[in-house]
This record gives C-alpha cells, sequence and structure tokens, in this order.
C-alpha cells in the first residue's frame, strides 16, 4: 500500500494531461505540457527570463512587433495597463463567476484619486504620488463593498447590470460634479520620484520607465494573487463559480468571498487607474468610455476563465492590435464585441484554456509523482528485461 | 429575493417528473413474493456484509479526533412539528422524528411524500414555515446554509453537483476548508496557519478518498470521473466538513446491485466510526438493509417511525407503497 | 483640513427650483416614464421566460429608433412642423410606428436566434448568457457607429405640439397626453395578452416552469421566440414616442443609458410583473425628473435613477408588486 500522498501525487500530476485532453486542447497545449513537465526551479528560472526580455521590451524595439506611428513603449504601458486590469477582472469575472461590467468606472475612480491628490488643478491636500496608489486601492476597494453589499446576494444578473451602470455613472458625475472639473479635467498629475542626469525620470513622454513600474506592480499582484488562488480563498471563488448552492451548502460563505473577490478585483482596478493618471498626466472626463470595459471582459475571456496568465496575455492582445494594425482603431468596440460572442459560442473555455492550481502544496505532490512514474517505468523495464 | 435565490433545480422538480415511472421499482416487500410473479427483492437484514478493505491507518488519519464505533445513544437531532408550506401547498406537515446519536436512519416514502422538502428543510435550503429543528438542542431556524454545515450537517445531492473544473481531492479540499481558518489576509501573506493548514488538508482529503474508495482518481477533473466514483466523492467531500450527521439524498440512485452492496457496506462502515447517518433512498432493500431505524413519510405526514422489520409488516406503510393509487398529493409547488 | 478637502462645490441643492417646478416635473416624469415602461416590458418578459437580462434590448430599442426617423424623413418630415392635415400626419406617424415595431421586432428575434439559442441548446452556464449579451449589445450599437457616425441623427418634428390645458398651475401638451395614454393602451393590451389569450398563456407557462410546459405540450422555442418578437415590438413602439419626445436622441448609444433606466423600471415595479413595469416606468420617471430640478442638471436623472436602482435592490430586490410572471393569474 502505497502513502496517500504518493498516490496523490501519481494523479494530481495526471490532471493538467487530463485537462487538456477533455478540453479540446488548444495550440498551445504543447507548451503547456511542456511547462508542467518542468521542476519548480526550472519555472522560475523561466519566468525571471521571460521577465527579463519584457523589461528589456522598450529598449530592443524589436522590428515585427513595434508600432509605426506609435511611440512603442508609450505602446507598451499601454499593454501593460490593459494586462493589469485583464489581472484584476479576472478574479471577479473568470475565477468567482460574477460579471462586472462596469470596471472602468473603478478604474476611473482610481484614476481621479490620483488626480485629486496630486494635480496642481485641484483644490485639495496634496500627497506624494506613489501614497496615491494605495489610497486608489481603498477607495475603489470601499466602492467595490458598497456596490456589491446590496448586488452580491442576488443573482449574478442583477450586480452585471449594476455595475454597467456604474460605469456610466462615474464618467457622468465627472461631468456634473463641479469638483470633477468634467471636460477640463485636471493637468499635471504627479509621478515617482527620481531624477537622472538631473531631468527626472517620470515623464509624461518617456514610456519607459512607467512600462518598468506597470510590469514590477504586476509582477507583485501576480504572486500576491497566486498566493490567494493556492487557498481556501480560490478554491472558494472557483466552488462558488461552478455551483455556488453546492459551495454554500459545503460550508463556503459564498456572500462573503464574492464580497472579496469583487472588492479585490475593483482594487486592482483602481490601482492601474492611478497608474494610468499617472502615466498620462492628465486626466478628464472623456478617458472612461464605458465601452472600454466590454473590452476588458473581452480580454478576460480570450485568456480564459480563471487562467491569469492568459487574461494578461488577452489585455495586452485588446490593447496592442488596434496600434499595431491601425485601420481597426475605429472598429475595436466592434471587432471585440464579435470575438466576444464567438468565443462564447463556439469556445467558452477561451484561447488559452488552463486549469487552475488550487493547492499550495500541488507542485511538491508533483514532483514526487513524477519521480513515482519515473520509477515505474523503471520497474516495467526491469520486469520485460527479467 | 427568495424567489430568486432558492431556485435551485432539481430539488422539487425530478419529484414530480419521476412520478410518471415510480410504482414499479418501489417494490416493497412484504412476503416473499411479488403480484407479478418475478422473485421479489430479498431483503437481507442481517446477511454477513463483508466491509470494504479500509486502510486502518486512513481511517485514523481522517478521524483522529472521533471516537470510534459509538453506540446508539441519545438524540442527536431534534424535529418538530417541522411544516414546509408552498404557496397554499403543504410540502411537509408537522412532522417530528428524532436522530439518534450513531444510527443510520432511514427516511422513506413514495414520491412526493416530502422526503427531499424533510431535507431543505433540515438543511437550511428551505425555510420552514413553522416547526423547529435542534443539533444537540441548539435551534438551526435562521441559520445560513453555510453555517449549518458548520454546525455539523452535511449532505449530498441526489442529482450530483460536483465542483466539475476541480479534480476530486480540491473538491474534497472544499469541503475541509469549512473548518479551516485562514482569512484572506493571512492566504495573502501565507500565514503559518496557512501553511499548515494546506498540508494538512491534502493528507486528510487524501485520506477521506482513500476511505470512499476513489484515491485512484484523486487528481482527475470531478467532472471526467465515473458515475460511481462521483457519487463516492460527493460522500468524501460531505464527510470532509466533519459533520455530526450525514444526509445522503438518494446515494444508490443509478448504481446496479453490485455497486449498492458497496454502498451499504460503505456506509455502515461510516456508522461505524461515529458518524451518524440519515438516509433517504428509493431502493427497498438498501435501506431495510443498512438502517438501524426507518421513518416513513406520506403525503408531507409521518406514518410510521420504527425499526425495518416492524416497517415492513406496518399496514399503513404497505398501503402507502401499494394501495393507493398516487393522487396529486406531490409536494412539489 | 476639511475646507481644502471640500473647498469645491460637490453638490448644490436647488430647493426653490424644484419646489416651483415640481408639477412640471411630475408631468413630463410620467412622460418619460411611459417611454421606459414600454421598454421596461421587453426586458420584463425575457427576464420571465428565460430568466435573463436581455442587455441587447437596449440597442433592439434604438435599432427601432433609427427606423423610427428613417422612415419619418422619407416622409417628408423635416425639423420644422409638417404642413399636413392631422389625419395624413396621424396615418404618416403609424406608419412609422410600424416600421419602429417591425425593425425592433426583427432585431430582437436576430438576436435570440444568434447569441441565446446556441447557449441554450447547449446548457451553458449563466455566466456564459450574460457576457454574449453584453457582447451583442456593443456589437448592435458600434455597427450603428460604424454607419452613422458619432453624431445624432438630424431630428424630425411629428406635428406642432401645443398646450392643452393647465393642471396645478403646469401646462399639459398634447405630445405628453399622446405619449401617456398611448403607453398606457398598449400596456394594457399586452396585460390582457398575457391574461386571456393562447399565446399568453403559453408564455406564463414557459415563465413558472419550461420543464413541465414542454411535457404538458407547449413548444418553448416557439414562445421564446414570440417573447422575443412581443418586447422587441414595444421597444420599437416605445422608439416613436422616444422621437416624439427627445428628436435630437437618435444616436449609436441613445439606447444604452435608456436601456438602463428601463431595466431600473422594471426592476422597481418587480421584474416579471407587467403591472409593475408600468408602475415602476411611471415612478421611475418621476423621481429622475425630481432628482434633475433638485440638483441642477438634467443630467441627474440618469444618476438618480442608477442610485434607485441600487436602493431597490437593497431594500426590496422582488419590486414593489413582486416579481414572476409565472405568477400572473389569469
Amino acid at each position: 500500500m502505497t502513502s496517500p500522498i504518493e498516490d496523490v501525487a501519481a494523479s494530481q500530476a495526471h490532471a493538467d494531461e487530463q485537462a487538456e485532453e477533455t478540453r479540446k486542447p488548444t495550440r498551445f497545449a504543447g507548451l503547456q505540457r511542456w511547462w508542467n513537465g518542468l521542476a519548480r526551479p526550472q519555472q522560475w528560472l523561466v519566468l525571471g527570463l521571460v521577465a527579463v526580455l519584457l523589461y528589456a521590451l522598450p529598449l530592443l524595439n524589436p522590428p515585427l512587433l513595434t508600432t509605426p506611428g506609435y511611440d512603442f513603449p508609450i505602446v507598451l504601458c499601454d499593454m501593460a495597463r490593459f494586462a493589469l486590469v485583464a489581472l484584476g477582472l479576472n478574479v471577479v469575472v473568470g475565477q468567482a463567476g460574477l460579471l462586472d461590467l462596469g470596471y472602468i468606472g473603478f478604474f476611473a475612480v482610481g484614476s481621479y484619486v490620483a488626480a485629486l491628490w496630486t494635480s496642481t488643478d485641484s483644490t485639495m491636500v496634496k500627497i506624494p504620488y506613489l501614497a496615491t496608489l494605495p489610497l486608489a486601492m481603498i477607495v475603489t476597494g470601499f466602492v467595490g463593498v458598497v456596490l456589491g453589499l446590496p448586488t452580491l446576494r442576488l443573482r449574478g444578473d442583477y450586480l452585471a447590470i449594476v455595475t454597467l451602470g456604474f460605469g456610466e455613472i462615474i464618467r457622468l458625475l465627472a461631468t456634473i460634479i463641479p469638483a470633477l472639473k468634467g471636460n477640463t479635467g485636471f493637468q499635471n498629475i504627479g509621478s515617482p520620484p527620481g531624477a537622472w542626469n538631473g531631468k527626472p525620470v517620470f515623464t509624461i513622454t518617456n514610456g519607459t520607465p512607467w512600462f518598468w513600474l506597470f510590469l514590477t506592480v504586476i509582477i507583485v499582484v501576480t504572486l500576491l494573487l497566486g498566493n490567494l488562488e493556492r487557498s481556501r480563498v480560490g478554491r472558494a471563488w472557483i466552488a462558488i463559480r461552478e455551483d455556488e448552492d453546492a459551495a454554500e451548502v459545503m460550508g463556503v460563505p459564498t456572500f462573503k468571498f464574492k464580497l472579496w473577490a469583487f472588492t479585490i478585483g475593483a482594487a486592482i482596478g483602481g490601482l492601474s487607474g492611478a497608474l494610468f493618471a499617472g502615466q498620462i498626466g492628465f486626466v478628464n472626463n472623456q478617458k472612461f468610455d464605458v465601452a472600454t470595459s466590454m473590452l476588458f471582459i473581452a480580454a478576460v475571456v480570450m485568456g480564459g476563465a480563471g487562467n491569469k496568465f492568459g487574461a494578461m496575455i488577452g489585455g495586452a492582445i485588446v490593447a496592442y492590435l488596434p496600434y499595431r494594425f491601425g485601420f481597426i482603431a475605429d472598429k475595436k468596440y466592434l471587432i471585440f464585441g464579435v470575438v466576444l460572442v464567438m468565443l462564447m459560442i463556439f469556445r467558452p473555455q477561451g484561447l488559452f484554456g488552463a486549469r487552475n492550481h488550487l493547492l499550495a502544496y500541488g507542485r511538491s505532490i508533483k514532483r514526487q509523482a513524477a519521480r513515482l512514474r519515473r520509477d515505474a517505468r523503471g520497474d516495467a523495464a526491469l520486469k520485460e528485461g527479467a | 429575493m427568495a424567489s430568486h435565490d432558492n431556485d435551485i433545480p432539481g430539488d422539487e422538480a425530478p419529484e414530480q417528473h419521476e412520478r410518471t415511472y415510480s410504482t414499479g421499482h418501489l417494490s416493497l416487500d412484504k412476503s416473499g413474493e411479488d403480484a407479478s410473479g418475478t422473485p421479489a427483492d430479498g431483503i437481507p437484514t442481517d446477511s454477513p456484509e463483508a466491509p470494504p478493505d479500509l486502510d486502518s491507518e486512513a481511517a485514523q488519519i481522517v478521524h483522529q479526533d472521533r471516537d470510534i464505533a459509538v453506540a446508539v445513544g441519545d438524540n442527536l437531532v431534534e424535529i418538530r412539528d417541522l411544516t414546509v408550506q408552498f404557496g397554499g401547498l403543504t410540502a411537509l406537515d408537522a412532522v417530528t422524528f428524532d436522530i439518534r446519536r450513531g444510527e443510520i436512519l432511514g427516511l422513506i416514502g413514495p414520491n412526493g411524500a416530502g422526503k427531499t422538502t424533510c431535507f431543505n428543510a433540515m438543511t437550511g435550503v428551505y425555510k420552514p414555515t413553522s416547526g423547529t429543528v435542534t443539533l444537540e438542542g441548539k435551534p438551526l431556524r435562521g441559520m445560513k446554509k453555510h453555517a449549518i454545515t458548520r454546525a455539523g450537517f452535511a449532505r449530498t445531492f441526489q442529482n450530483i453537483r460536483l465542483f466539475g473544473e476541480m479534480t476530486a481531492l480540491e473538491n474534497v479540499v472544499v469541503g475541509l476548508d469549512a473548518r479551516h481558518q485562514t482569512s484572506v489576509l493571512g492566504a495573502l501573506v501565507r500565514s503559518p496557519r496557512h501553511i499548515r493548514e494546506e498540508k494538512t488538508s491534502i493528507e486528510h482529503g487524501m485520506a477521506l478518498l482513500e476511505f470512499v474508495g476513489i484515491a485512484d482518481k484523486a487528481g482527475e477533473l470531478a467532472r471526467n470521473l465515473p458515475y460511481g466514483y462521483q457519487r463516492r466523492l460527493e460522500i468524501a467531500r460531505a464527510l470532509a466538513t466533519e459533520p455530526k450527521l450525514l444526509c445522503l439524498d438518494e446515494p444508490a440512485a443509478g448504481f446496479n446491485p453490485a455497486e449498492k452492496e458497496e454502498l451499504m457496506a460503505l456506509i455502515r462502515t461510516i456508522r461505524d466510526d461515529g458518524y451518524t447517518v440519515l438516509l433517504i433512498e428509493h431502493d427497498m432493500k438498501l435501506v431495510m438493509g443498512v438502517c438501524d431505524r426507518i421513518v416513513v413519510l406520506e403525503f408531507g405526514k409521518k406514518i410510521a417511525d420504527d425499526v425495518p422489520k416492524a416497517i415492513r409488516e406496518n399496514p399503513a406503510v404497505i398501503a402507502a407503497y401499494l394501495g393507493v393509487e398516487e393522487e396529486d398529493a406531490d409536494g412539489a409547488a | 483640513m476639511l475646507h481644502a478637502l471640500v473647498a469645491e462645490s460637490w453638490l448644490t441643492f436647488h430647493w426653490s427650483d424644484f419646489l416651483s417646478n415640481f408639477w412640471n416635473a411630475t408631468f413630463d416624469g410620467l412622460t418619460f416614464g411611459a417611454i421606459y415602461a414600454l421598454v421596461a416590458l421587453g426586458y420584463t418578459l425575457v427576464y420571465g421566460v428565460l430568466n435573463l437580462i436581455n442587455f441587447a434590448h437596449s440597442e433592439v430599442f434604438i435599432a427601432g429608433a433609427y427606423a423610427v426617423i428613417f422612415t419619418l424623413s422619407g416622409l417628408g418630415f423635416g425639423p420644422s412642423p409638417p404642413t399636413l392635415s392631422p389625419i395624413a400626419i396621424i396615418g404618416d406617424l403609424l406608419v412609422a410606428l410600424l416600421a419602429g415595431a417591425l425593425t425592433s421586432a426583427i432585431v430582437a428575434l436576430l438576436v435570440e436566434r444568434i447569441a441565446y439559442k446556441p447557449l441554450r441548446a447547449r446548457n451553458a452556464p449563466r455566466l456564459v448568457f450574460l457576457i454574449t449579451a453584453i457582447g451583442m449589445s456593443f456589437v448592435i450599437q458600434y455597427a450603428f457607429f460604424l454607419w452613422r457616425g458619432a453624431v445624432a441623427e438630424p431630428s424630425v418634428t411629428m406635428y406642432q405640439d401645443k398646450a392643452i390645458f393647465i393642471v396645478f398651475g403646469s401646462t399639459i401638451y398634447l405630445s405628453q397626453l399622446i405619449i401617456v395614454g398611448a403607453a398606457v393602451l398598449m400596456m394594457v393590451g399586452i396585460d390582457q395578452l398575457i391574461r386571456r389569450t393562447r399565446i399568453g398563456r403559453g408564455i406564463r407557462a414557459v415563465a413558472q416552469d419550461p420543464d413541465t410546459a414542454t411535457l404538458m405540450g407547449v413548444n418553448r422555442e416557439r414562445i421564446i421566440m414570440t417573447t422575443f418578437v412581443i418586447g422587441g415590438a414595444l421597444a420599437g413602439a416605445a422608439a416613436l414616442f422616444y422621437v416624439m419626445k427627445v428628436p435630437q436622441g437618435v444616436i449609436y448609444n441613445g439606447g444604452f443609458i435608456l436601456g438602463i433606466k428601463a431595466f431600473t423600471a422594471a426592476v422597481l415595479g418587480g421584474i416579471g410583473n407587467i403591472r409593475g413595469a408600468l408602475l415602476g416606468g411611471l415612478l421611475l420617471g418621476m423621481i429622475g425628473n425630481y432628482g434633475a430640478y433638485l440638483l441642477g442638471d438634467a443630467q441627474w436623472i440618469d444618476v438618480v435613477s442608477f442610485i434607485v436602482l441600487v436602493l431597490v435592490l437593497m431594500v426590496r430586490p422582488d419590486g414593489i408588486l413582486g416579481s414572476n410572471l409565472g405568477k400572473v393569474r389569469a
């Protein structure tokens, strides 16, 4: 009799391959199998290399990727912004299965927090720009709780329409509340400190430092969300997505965890909004079209339900394509709307369907499993030889 | 709000549909022969069932803090005058019975008699119109479903409701999470408690899967498991919440006779490990064979409450199953 | 510190404006409310039979509005009031009504067949339906954007509006009477249709219990299509009154906010409840207008309506009259 751990090791390792088989495997199945076959340190090494490559992107200016007519580092900032947004929205939509259509609203709240507390056009108290990042998260998280409390007890439809309304209402409030300065907006929004050769590092014309900041934030957020995913929190989210009533009956306080997902998502939206405000240095009511929410949803859905790397890639693609192929820029809402509907009808698991790992120590099990399987093969070979 | 929240498909509706083909397979054996001449299902009340090959080490991990083999004793759950009405329809009419610690109690009745309604009212899916359910003397009225689970009720679903995109082990760990304390913040920073809980939950979960006999497929996605495995996984997931009372809603539905035998053995083992079991089941052989005591419902009322032997000879029960044509008396609204 | 935080004005209340315009706001609010109510019916009916918020219903409505305005300009209507006889005007308006209703019904039916039916066929999760619904909404919206651009259609005036009588010192206009009267008439008609006819029985049966209804020989697919057609036609009819009330409001995203308000009206009255839609629409119209006068900007209507939605969901999610189409008794 093998020990329980060894048993689970063998079958847990099998789960991803199996997930691929039953999902009608993606084009990326081979890549996934390779990835799952790597040991943890090897995976860290690969991720590290990818990170270095990403950090180097604005300096490399790779020929096929660059965007004629647009400053490439600025485009990269935009892609990173969408990736961060998709990462946050993925918690809400992909993992907890809640449809949040007002993500642009949280994004806008975050931007206005940064603007109101740092812009020279604002009469409010000034604080350092970097302090507005956590502040934006707190404020948007609070707004998330206010919206979530009445709606998350009800069926998902209500959350969807309330958030949809919220996305539009925020823009309206920015227009009609005098203190938010409508179309005039706020100039000279703060930026992180630091100078090089006597010039400030973070300026609105140079995208590179901002891209690095975005990237760093994305990495930190990804690691933290990964911790949540492989805990009872992440399991509760997936359970709620799969069957909310069954989850409740299994002792999951569904309302509490839905509220957490919604709030965490909102806070990340606010964070990206504050970063965006700093990067472009100017905020007014024209920057938060509710249709952008639909692009965000499309990014997450393209990535595949709950898969955070997929969502980030989806976000980057959604942001990138209109820059690279200028002729689609004014048609992007139509195109991504069609993509969204088509995906839902024909491929609801997204382009890069991958399974979430929900056990913190699933990996250690897996290494054992690989060893076990090698041993088993060795045994079989011995037997055949004998 | 309630009208949206409580529309759990399959909790009430299936009773309605099953009615159309129910009378046939509800063969209650009263004298060893059947009207149609086919040999009736024998009811082996005392046939020696070999308990499944259980790993005692695994059982020890699952039940480290549990008294093995609790004798049938005092009342664990008391149900008093439980009434459920849907609109003007009374699905459950002042039903009173007890569940004693350490017993396997069967809850039977013709289709639409109110078994599932009773079950749902106990586990908080429906709000009872009146009456009380107490667990160890504490009333459960008004508690949220997840709180009732943590108070000590666990259940399986008649129509299997696993988390399809999770592996079998992950499904069980969701059940274990009911007893875990890690907060969102704790998980975010990987607190020592989080790490401890995550480590033990893999061992516990694995032991539970072994206990119900499906450890070999621990890492498979629940939706890809064979049917019998899914049924057993439901039981493992419910056990993971460390219930005082395990409620099984037709756990043998869709099983062949051999699988039913295995299931009976499993239910007995669960009881022998100190759990109290409430069993809703259609299959008389299984109910008679495994239950210590049986409560019979008809038209939402309790008509009998006795040991299997007495139930089998109870004229009211026989009439309920064989005599009366089923009229429009089902519990569905 | 506090002064620095609130140095600039966030909210100003215009109590005297509000009080002096109270009845004016009420009657105009009722007019808007009648339009909300007609659109709300589409949400309510679809929600009743499919348990789904049809996000694309706002675009079903705006498609009808385009049809109405194209028809009217085709018939020679322009920015200034026409010089036709009243009978001719009524005839033309009926043609426009028909065009709007037909267009909206077709768009609604297309949405159902393209976006929802395949999902129903494979029993997709609810989230998938909602995402598809919102996707369809944006697809239609931006199809109009690409076709007609980001500007509103040139406005048409259907007839010379005139004051009819004065109540509580507030003038009642012909257009207000026409809109509220026609909308209430249509709502009563639909209410009777649902309560008395075979189609209505079918819709009620599916709303109550789709499986049993199918067992009893109701063709569920046909009922669903019928529901979309009826809801669409009503949205198209509402579009005529919308153009009558807001001639400069036909723009690609013009349906979006109106859709949210109509949905709010449906929830306020009790979603799935036909009489609730009328009550909710009229109430919401008034509340929105009060908010606008009180806060001094018409754009507050949308914000106030949104707050109403959140409050209703918080306090009484079943709405004033309670929800569920299936429970409507004959």
